[in-house]
């Protein structure tokens, strides 16, 4: 009995399916998305900046701009819908 | 002027109370003035946990609303006969709505002029409870436990911490399960550090001296025996500033552990 549960313990301490590492996967995402969750404003500030870079090269529909974490089954994406309205046509900033 | 800190969580279960009865006990016993403040209105448990539940007279809502002053309504802890350490207790037939956040922050703000440590017990949740056992405080203690789901509520509650300006909360692990961490079933200090990324404050293995000290309502920071009471001690003169290291958790399998586990005696 014993030597059964030390080998066990012995050959599954290095296995990375360990339960303890199922927990951390987990929890990483699932917190992605919780503290995006928590705090609107950050993507709100994210928009902002997006917007002012963007404007540099193109035109685009400030209102209907769209900024989302999508949460897939193992990944989390950030996922941004921006209506262009048109080029600029010197394209260089500064 | 003392210093106001709230003990929160976010889930219910992880052992808020119990530590706000052992580090408030702990401060006492290091010769501070402490008031243990029970904000779990409706759900009061610090007096059963501190053993004083056949005292109360009157309780927090009492005092906020101002029908008797805090000194009136403050029982004092008669393991100290000097009197230094005290709870405000929970009222058990309101509910949350019975405070205010402004009120909250006056009550505060009066005992910090009396007391070195002032500990808020804040109920678990996000709610009104929450809101206003934060109100009044300067610092904040975390508590969670090794679980997904504890954890995740603890990070859920340092960002509305951190939103409440309450900037850099300390983590207390508690119930740790050393020779489960050992094994890989448990997450360990590191792996939690890693996820909240926030300073620890101290961690309490998983005691049955625990579980004892709550039936007989004596907290285990008085028991010399227990390592949950020792893991106590020390966050509590980590609080007064010392730098104390964490305690060694590590399992070594005596030999008695090891006949009691062949003979299939384990527990």
């Amino acid at each position: 009995m014993a030597v059964l549960d030390f080998l066990n313990r012995m050959f599954s301490r290095e296995n990375s399916n360990n339960s303890k590492n199922i927990a951390k996967e987990r929890l990483r995402l699932v917190l992605v998305h919780d503290r995006s969750s928590v705090s609107p404003e950050i993507i709100e500030a994210l928009k902002e900046d997006l917007i002012r870079v963007i404007s540099n090269y193109m035109e685009i529909d400030e209102r209907s701009l769209e900024v989302n974490l999508n949460n897939e089954d193992s990944s989390v994406a950030l996922v941004a819908n921006i209506p262009v309205l048109g080029l600029k046509r010197r394209n260089v900033p500064r | 002027m003392g210093e106001v800190m709230v003990i929160t969580s976010g889930k219910g279960g992880v052992g808020k109370t119990t530590t706000t009865a052992n580090i408030g006990t702990g401060l006492a016993s290091l010769g501070y003035k402490v008031v243990l403040v029970d904000t779990d209105i409706g759900l009061r448990n610090l007096d059963v946990v501190m053993g004083l539940e056949n005292r109360i007279v009157y309780d927090i809502v009492d005092v906020t609303s101002g029908q008797v002053s805090y000194s009136k309504a403050l029982i004092k802890d008669k393991r100290f006969p000097d009197g230094r350490l005290n709870l405000l207790p929970a009222a058990q037939t309101k509910d949350k709505t019975a405070v205010n956040q402004a009120q909250m922050q006056k009550l505060c703000e009066d005992l910090k002029k009396e007391f070195d440590f002032v500990l808020i017990d804040c109920p678990a949740g996000i709610e009104q409870g929450f809101k206003n056992a934060i109100a009044g405080a300067e610092k904040a203690i975390v508590v969670t436990t090794p679980e997904v789901s504890a954890i995740r509520d603890a990070d859920r509650i340092i960002g509305l911490l951190e939103a409440g300006g309450l900037r850099n909360p300390r983590l207390i692990i508690n119930r740790l399960r050393p020779a489960m961490v050992k094994q890989g079933d448990m997450m360990s200090i590191e792996d939690m550090v890693d996820i909240l990324a926030i300073d620890v404050l101290g961690v309490v293995p998983e005691d049955d001296t625990i579980v004892i000290s709550t039936n007989k309502g004596e907290p285990a920071v008085l028991d010399d025996n227990s390592r949950a009471g020792q893991a106590y001690r020390n966050i509590t003169r980590r609080l007064t500033g010392a730098d104390v290291p964490l305690m060694n958790l590590e399992v070594s399998e005596g030999l008695f552990d090891k006949v009691r586990k062949i003979f299939g005696m384990g527990r």
